[in-house]
């Protein structure tokens, strides 16, 4: 009995495609529904912002810092605000240390939600993509009253933040936190835990602590993974060591650690512990000034300084080289999605084409991130 | 089909006179022309509307409220919108089969409604094959489906196509299976004798009947779902992964014609399963005129469905959507061998009680009875106690 010759498809997924997450590539190699291969092309929204920062100056930047990763914009503005101020050695108020994290926690909020959302989507229930981001604009509204936009925030300044808190908006806040942990029970006994949701996740694309601290994994990511790593905690920055939070890590409830449903269920816990760090900020911040005196010309002196920020895509590094003038010398940003797309092509092998699906949802990339 | 609305049409039409050919001819024409164009097309154009409103509920949206009251005639501007649009057929495409693909399609939807049976006089043809007719009738859906995802020379239309065939030939095993019971205890495959053979009252409908029916009304659901590329088996258009499926490459109104026919796909899955298991158009004896009781007929077979219609899209806004071969493992490893079981079951079931059984019909509509009490209740649970929070607008 001769054999029946098949032949290998390679199928483009992307630029456009619903479900790549913005400007993305694979090359696919598959046979039938399983993949032998997917390759990742990255570069299509490649924008070249660090090389804008060296034209545009510090202050300047801070706009362009928005566009790295415009899904939560805060924790750039943090991470440049950061490195600008470590060069220059100026002081934070405590107020503004506070402002900046109440902001970014509430961005951090926003960003698992879409992600959370779209992880509904990508595997075909539309509902819990709706339900997310109707709590997304809620917090959209707040960080609009905080500083006037909803998505490309430019908030932070080098030295504090834009504007303090105007007035009344604590106890909207709070009244939001009150709303908002009810609704993540009941966005996980409505979508999570639903039979279908958790056999199209579990025991799907697993990847072993090993190999996500070999591919460089960060953030959410590698948490699920079991390891436990978060910048917050091992490299403590701003006011963060005053809370009181816990760092979630994937156990694998559900089939094996590092899955995608240990990933999906790892931004679900961080929304629950971001919730508990925004309370305790709330409640805890204290008066004074948000902005420390930063001259206009920024001309910090020659040196260089890496800053992290534990961004919602992860760990976010801010590398910056002074050369003394009011132009960075070189600026590079060290962003998580990247790193993600790395172990796409070891972790793709074998597995289905709705499965690739998932696994780029639950890695949680964002194109722009990945070029900047 | 001497009793139908095909005589009543040619009494209308040409007096009470014996018909001949021609005439006869004409009353079927025009009463295919009745059904399909006051009822198939308009439910198949609504319920889009109907569902876009369910969906936008569920997923706490307004949904389309724009065009006439409350939105209702979206569907019109959906439609004069797709009709006005360019029909690009691709370059690389094989156009012929291109072209033929929807109207095979919308074939598989409009021809079922020819034995359709809207209550005791409201049908077409009264077939001796009737329910024969319409699962193989419905089946050639997949030709139109594979053809559109052949000759779309796109591989995500080649995906989705081939996805079709599979789930489509394999869910018509588990449907099938499921027929049987209910053939097996009328001993016709007449829609009409099918449901002549049950009651007007819930408990004589055949789901009841015995505990093999039971199971076997919920898997021809769940099946008729399956081959209506409805959610959870959305698979072969499944816009997360492959686009659009086999409907990429397509535009203007043949695009329209693969939608229509799903969702009018969704009335006849839903006639089928009202015709075979919930009793059909049934409704109390009175000695009211024949017209009334028709249109009272008429108005429960219609209720009936719109529910089960609802409930699909009720499904479809709460579910994602399960992989292929989770897909397939749900048909061949569960659906077959229970679809097996029931028949045989069934099978013997009337060999033991041949007029069926009393206690046995209550029990099943008390335990029915219980599971919606049990479904309502936690449904007005949850519905409760989320009414705070989602009725909450900090800074709106």
């Amino acid at each position: 009995m001769s054999t029946l010759r098949t032949e290998e498809m390679t199928l483009n997924m992307g630029p456009q495609h619903p479900s790549t997450h913005g400007v993305l590539r694979f090359v696919i190699k598959a046979d039938g529904e399983v993949m032998r291969e997917a390759i990742p092309d990255v570069g299509y929204l490649h924008r070249s912002i660090e090389k804008i920062a060296e034209k545009v100056g510090y202050h300047g930047f801070m706009p362009y810092t928005d566009r790295v990763d415009y899904v939560c914009a805060m924790f750039t503005n943090q991470g440049w605000a950061m490195a600008c101020e470590k060069l220059a050695g100026i002081e934070v108020p405590r107020r503004g240390e506070y402002c900046r994290v109440i902001a970014a926690e509430f961005n951090r909020l926003a960003s698992h939600l879409l992600t959370v959302g779209l992880m509904g989507m990508d595997i075909g229930a539309m509902t819990p993509f709706l339900h997310a981001l109707r709590e997304r604009e809620m917090i959209n509204d707040l960080i609009e009253e905080l500083c006037g936009a909803r998505l490309t925030f430019n908030y932070m300044r080098i030295g504090g933040v834009a504007w303090d808190l105007p007035p009344g908006w604590r106890e909207k806040a709070l009244a939001y936190l009150d709303h908002l942990d009810p609704i993540l029970d009941e966005f996980n006994a409505l979508f999570s835990y639903n039979k279908i949701c958790i056999q199209r996740l579990a025991n799907v694309a697993v990847i072993s602590a090993e190999d996500a601290i070999n591919y460089n994994l960060v953030g959410p990511n590698l948490r699920a993974s079991g390891v436990k790593w978060d910048v917050r905690k091992d490299i403590p920055y701003s006011v963060y060591p005053e809370f009181d939070f816990e760092i979630p890590i994937g156990r694998g409830e559900w089939g094996t650690t590092g899955d995608a449903m240990d990933r999906y269920m790892m931004r679900i816990r961080e929304m629950v512990q971001s919730s508990r760090i925004l309370r305790q900020a709330l409640t805890q911040i204290p008066d004074g000034p948000v902005l420390a005196k930063v001259v206009r010309n920024f001309k910090p002196p020659a040196g260089e300084c890496q800053v992290r920020v534990e961004s919602a895509r992860g760990d976010q590094g801010w590398y910056v080289v002074s050369d003394g003038s009011s132009y960075p010398w070189r600026v590079h940003v060290r962003t998580g999605s990247f790193a993600a797309m790395g172990i796409i092509q070891k972790l793709s092998r074998g597995l289905m084409i709705a499965d690739l699906v998932v696994l780029i949802a639950s890695l949680d990339v964002i194109a722009p991130e990945i070029d900047r | 089909m001497n009793n139908s609305l095909v005589t009543l049409i040619g009494r209308a039409m040409f007096g009470p006179a014996p018909l001949d050919h021609t005439d006869q001819a004409a009353a079927i024409a025009v009463a295919c022309a009745v059904v399909l164009f006051a009822i198939a097309v308009p439910f198949a154009s609504i319920v889009t509307w109907v569902e876009r409103r369910v969906w936008a509920r569920i997923q706490s949206r307004v949904g389309p409220n724009r065009v006439g009251p409350n939105g209702f005639l979206q569907w019109l501007a959906d439609g004069v919108k797709h009709v006005c649009k360019e029909d690009v057929i691709p370059e690389e495409a094989d156009a012929p089969l291109f072209k033929l693909a929807p109207y095979l399609v919308v074939l598989a939807f409009i021809l079922p409604w020819a034995v359709m049976p809207f209550s005791s006089m409201l049908i077409l043809a009264d077939l001796n094959i009737g329910i024969l007719y319409m699962t193989a009738i419905t089946a050639l859906t997949v030709v139109g489906v594979l053809m559109a995802g052949w000759s779309s020379n796109n591989k995500w239309s080649l995906i989705g196509g081939i996805r079709s065939a599979a789930q489509i030939i394999s869910y018509e095993i588990p449907a099938g299976l499921s027929i049987f019971p209910a053939v097996l205890m009328t001993g016709t495959l007449s829609m009409q004798g099918l449901i002549r053979a049950q009651k007007w009252e819930p408990y004589h409908w055949f789901i009841f009947a015995n505990p093999f029916c039971f199971v076997a009304a919920i898997i021809l659901f769940v099946s008729t779902l399956a081959e209506n590329n409805r959610t959870p088996f959305d698979l072969p258009e499944a816009e997360s992964e492959l686009v659009a499926g086999f409907a990429t490459e397509y535009s203007s109104m043949r695009y329209l014609f693969f939608f229509m026919a799903e969702w009018g796909n969704m009335f006849i899955a839903a006639a089928i399963l009202v015709t075979l298991y919930l009793g059909g158009w049934q409704i109390p004896r009175f000695n009211w005129s024949p017209a009334l009781m028709n249109l009272l007929q008429f108005i429960c077979f219609l209720v009936k469905v719109l529910v089960l219609v609802f409930v699909s899209m009720w499904i479809r806004g709460t579910l994602p959507r399960v992989r292929i071969d989770q897909m397939m493992s749900i048909c061949w490893k569960y659906f077959v061998p229970i679809g097996f079981i029931n028949m045989i079951g069934t099978a013997i079931w009337v060999a033991f009680f041949p007029h069926g059984s009393r206690l046995m019909e209550m029990a099943m509509f008390a335990l029915a009875l219980a599971i919606v009490a049990a479904f309502a209740w936690r449904v007005a649970y949850f519905t409760r106690r989320s009414r705070m929070e989602l009725y909450f607008h900090p800074t709106i």
